[in-house]
């Protein structure tokens, strides 16, 4: 039996230990786990809202404005501060449906403040009602977010580009650690390009809030910075009158100031709505524009390649008459075609264009006028000129991996092929089939050229940008003045194949391509669409001091003259009608 | 008209007395901080009436010293029966506060008699235990239980009140344990219990209101919902915890005022000022705590007889139960059970029984000496 002293003392040491037991608990809480605790006790009370700086406009080189920045209401909930028991009626007020609601949080609710987002663009009802019943929902917060309008759709989609969510490696460059983690940058054409300038810089409010989320004060603000506006050298109109033109078919425009290198229009059909971007796009509709057989997001401008054809036979005039092999008065007579060794090589006109001098010879696009000037100069000289005309190589405009064409000749033979070079390939590329290839723009900078009197720029979608001129065409004005003449009679002389670029407006000046797909040649209407051949038009106007310089590809379009050269007409009327009438005004 | 005896004030027990007003103070400066308004507002009321509740406290601690506490040995029925009417008066008259009815009114007072009830409970317990001479038997033990626990703790358990009938059930077997059961006691007790092991987990289970039996999930696993009834644990921690190890400073504590942790100024009182006050704060505050424990089992030993030992034994239990649980449930070690930290959260009942109870001690440790 322990005497009552003893038995008080053990009592005091079982006191002790319980108070050393609280003091490790202590230590464990305060001192190990404190700076987790003091970080939660922080984010309990400070709530930091991020206000979205309005992203830049873009307008178009007349004033017109081709987005708009257009603010929605969100209702968003704090993943731990949200009751789960009130979701059934959190989904009435929302009109979410149930099983919604719960896939959000579950895929996105990770820490106890981690935002998630149940609905965009809510009603002005739908905000009234939500913040009258604000303790309702705990947890719940409506945010303002600003989002991306295009004002013309599907208009100039490739050169626009859109918005997106910074992609995976993004969001590990240490470039865009300025840019909150939610908010969308610009992904494609412009609004990518000019992104720093148009994304302008976040605002911040720091805000205590109470534990039903009440706020408390402000502690902190600052005020979002508008990003910068850019003027971009397009012409909305010019592009309007385009698109309109080609209707559904495939294909490219590339118009070009001849006197600077800007941009007045940029087409790639098909086209897709850049305002599906604009709040996040999702998977079925991704999946729906990438599979499409007719792949909307390839940019034709820039990135789909083919041969020119006869459009080609600009640079082969060209060379020709600098290299004196020919001189204007050089006449051929077309039969119909020539027989080389084994092979034959038609003209395209089968009872053949008789006596042609070089002016009719590129009004009627006679195709053995120009094997003939092609063996006389053969592939290296017209390599030569076709390079310093801007092709082979990327035109240097910056906004996707552009093509750079190709251009043969003997030493690319033999490095690729392993073999020599024939005479009937030098036919083949004089009037611009066989190997060589090329993008629109290329064939836009290259009739720029044509008619600036020989200076390559580089293209650029700055209005009133200083010009940057990458190279100079090997050719003379009086050379370049006959061949000006010549593409004029193109499209207004009688027989030209351009006729059906003839305006009534102004004298336009251009070149029909006619790119083959199989080597029959059939009336391309009856082919299947696939095998028909793709038209190409090069274009400039006024032919006396050009604005504008263009081509135009149109895919399986057949023939150039037909498919691709009323295009080019609207698009040129478009531009030249509308800078007449902002002069008037 | 009293006579104040001159070995009252030569061997009163000043150290106590001070330990539990300073904790009183520091109670009442963490009410104010924790129930001040988050920006500029009215400040609610409760710290001045926690001083108020103090000084009356205090007085009455005087009055109990002044009478030697013998005097409850021969009281102790009435004083018990006085506080049973009390607890049943709770029933007819009382009013409800969160679910369970606790409170009687007088006017503007209102007060808890399950407060007082715990006071008269201990005196009549130590007074029929030291009566019985020798460990206790088996016959003896059945007439405590059934005379001093079974009602009260069937009343208490009705109200319902566990926090007060759990303490009432530890006060008993704490000061049966100290006296002493015979062997055929003990023996009888393990087999019961070896016996009944298998229902009883059933049986309390079952016994438990739902708001207590989400308590007692929420503690073992808070994080199944931190929203719901996990909620006051983890407010509870980030609270202490966020103190770190000098803490915010007095008045910047945020948890409190911005209500993030609920029953701030009663129940989870110490997470306050662990958050205001950091690690050193606390290992402070708690020292005093132990060392008024560890002051009032030298009283029971020093006692002059085995009723004012057994006396102060069951005061130095409460103190010790309710101080433990307390702060083991604040830092996330015990289940949330609604008690109070003595002395200093806010409830004036509370207050005046604790400082009544303290009185009793004083009064034992004065009047050690065998010289009347």
């Amino acid at each position: 039996m322990k005497s009552e002293s003893e038995k008080i003392l053990t009592i005091s040491y079982l006191a002790i230990a319980a108070f050393l037991l609280l003091i490790i608990r202590l230590w464990q809480l305060q001192i190990v786990q404190g700076n987790e605790y003091r970080k939660s006790s922080e984010t309990n009370r400070l709530r930091v809202i991020t206000l979205p700086a309005p992203r830049g406009i873009i307008f178009d080189r007349n004033g017109v404005p081709l987005v708009k920045n257009s603010s929605y209401y969100c209702a968003s909930i704090i993943y731990g501060e949200f009751d789960r028991s009130k979701v059934d009626s959190l989904s009435k007020v929302l009109h979410v449906t149930v099983e919604k609601i719960h896939e959000k949080i579950n895929k996105n609710g990770m820490g106890p403040f981690t935002l998630i987002r149940l609905k965009q663009g809510l009603s002005f009802n739908e905000v009234t009602y939500i913040e009258s019943r604000r303790s309702d929902f705990p947890g719940l917060i409506i945010e303002v977010d600003v989002s991306r309008e295009y004002t013309y759709g599907n208009l100039g989609s490739h050169l626009i580009g859109y918005l997106g969510k910074l992609t995976p490696s993004q969001l590990r460059d240490p470039a865009f650690r300025d840019v909150p983690p939610q908010a969308f940058i610009g992904q494609w054409g412009v609004e990518m390009l000019f992104d720093k300038k148009l994304r302008g810089n976040p605002g911040e409010r720091i805000i205590e809030v109470d534990a039903l989320g009440r706020e408390i004060r402000l502690l902190q603000e600052k005020q979002p910075m508008k990003g910068e506006d850019i003027t971009l050298s397009v012409d909305i109109n010019l592009q309007k009158e385009a698109e309109k033109a080609f209707g559904e078919r495939t294909g490219a425009l590339v118009a070009v100031k001849p006197k600077t290198g800007e941009i007045l229009g940029l087409v790639s059909k098909p086209s897709f709505d850049p305002n599906l971007f604009a709040r996040g796009i999702n998977y079925h509709e991704w999946i729906a524009i990438t599979q499409d057989k007719k792949n909307p997001m390839l940019n034709r401008a820039l990135q789909s390649q083919y041969p020119p054809g006869s459009t080609f036979k600009i640079i082969t005039a060209i060379a020709a008459l600098e290299e004196g092999v020919i001189t204007p008065e050089t006449k051929v007579n077309c039969r119909g075609g020539i027989n080389y060794g084994r092979w034959h090589f038609g003209c395209w006109r089968k009872n053949g264009h008789g006596v042609v001098s070089l002016h009719r010879a590129i009004v009627e696009s006679c195709d053995v006028y120009f094997y003939e000037v092609g063996r006389r100069l053969g592939i290296d000289k017209i390599y030569d000129y076709a390079l310093s005309f801007g092709m082979g190589k990327e035109t240097g405009l910056e906004l996707v991996k552009e093509r750079r064409g190709l251009i043969p000749n003997t030493k690319w033979k033999q490095e690729k092929k392993k073999l020599p070079w024939f005479l009937g390939e030098t036919f083949n590329t004089a009037i611009g089939q066989g190997y060589v290839a090329t993008t629109p723009i290329q064939m836009a900078v290259m009739t720029s050229a044509v008619a600036n009197g020989g200076n390559i720029y580089k293209p650029t979608f700055i209005k009133d940008a200083n010009p940057v001129i990458t190279g100079k065409a090997k050719v003379r004005p009086e050379t370049l003045e006959i061949v000006k003449k010549a593409l004029s009679g193109v499209v207004n002389d009688p027989g030209g194949t351009g006729w059906a670029a003839k305006s009534q407006l102004m004298s336009i000046g251009g070149k029909t391509g006619t790119a083959q797909v199989v080597a029959i040649k059939k009336d391309s209407h009856y082919l299947p669409e696939k095998f028909r051949d793709h038209a190409w038009f090069v274009a400039f106007a006024p032919v006396e001091n050009p604005e504008i310089a263009l081509a135009v590809f149109v895919e399986h379009g057949g023939h150039g003259g037909v498919a691709a050269a009323p295009i080019a007409m609207k698009a040129i009327e478009g531009y030249l009608n509308n800078s007449k009438l902002e002069k008037h005004n | 008209m009293l006579r104040v005896d001159r070995r009252i004030t030569k061997n009163f027990d000043w150290i106590t007395l001070s330990i539990v007003i300073v904790i009183a103070l520091i109670g009442i400066m963490t009410i104010y901080s924790a129930t001040r308004p988050p920006i500029e507002g009215e400040h609610s009321r409760f710290y001045l009436r926690q001083t108020l509740w103090l000084i009356i406290g205090i007085i009455a601690l005087f009055l109990i010293v002044s009478f030697d506490y013998v005097w409850l040995s021969r009281f102790s029925l009435y004083i018990y029966i006085f506080g049973i009417i009390l607890l049943i008066a709770v029933f007819f008259l009382g009013k409800a506060g969160m679910g369970a009815k606790r409170w009687l009114s007088f006017g503007p007072l209102s007060f808890q008699p399950s407060e007082f009830f715990k006071l008269a409970y201990i005196i009549m317990l130590a007074q029929q235990l030291s009566i019985i001479n020798g460990t206790i038997t088996t016959i003896s033990l059945l007439r405590l239980f059934l005379l001093t626990v079974l009602f009260p703790f069937a009343l208490l358990i009705k109200e319902p009140d566990l926090g007060t009938s759990l303490i009432i059930l530890a006060i008993f077997v704490s000061l049966i344990l100290v006296k002493g059961l015979h062997k055929k006691v003990v023996t009888l007790l393990v087999i019961i219990s070896l016996v009944s092991l298998p229902f009883i987990g059933t049986i309390l289970w079952e016994g438990l209101k739902d708001y207590q039996k989400s308590r007692l999930v929420a503690f073992i696993e808070p994080q199944i919902d931190p929203t719901g009834i996990g909620y006051h644990i983890t407010q509870s921690k980030i609270t202490v915890g966020s103190g770190k190890f000098i803490g915010k400073g007095y008045l910047k504590g945020t948890q409190g005022p911005f209500r993030f942790l609920p029953e701030k100024h009663t129940d989870f009182i110490f997470a306050v000022f662990a958050e205001e006050w950091g690690f050193i704060g606390s290992i402070i505050l708690l020292l005093l705590y132990l060392f008024l424990i560890l002051r009032a089992l030298d009283t029971a030993r020093k006692a002059k007889d085995e009723f004012g030992r057994l006396l102060a034994l069951g005061i130095t239990f409460m103190f010790s139960i309710y101080f433990f649980v307390n702060v083991g449930m604040t830092l996330g070690i015990m289940p949330v059970v609604g008690i109070p930290l003595p002395f200093m959260s806010y409830g004036g009942t509370a207050l005046l029984s604790n400082l009544f109870a303290i009185g009793i001690l004083i009064n034992i440790r004065t009047r050690r000496f065998y010289l009347f």
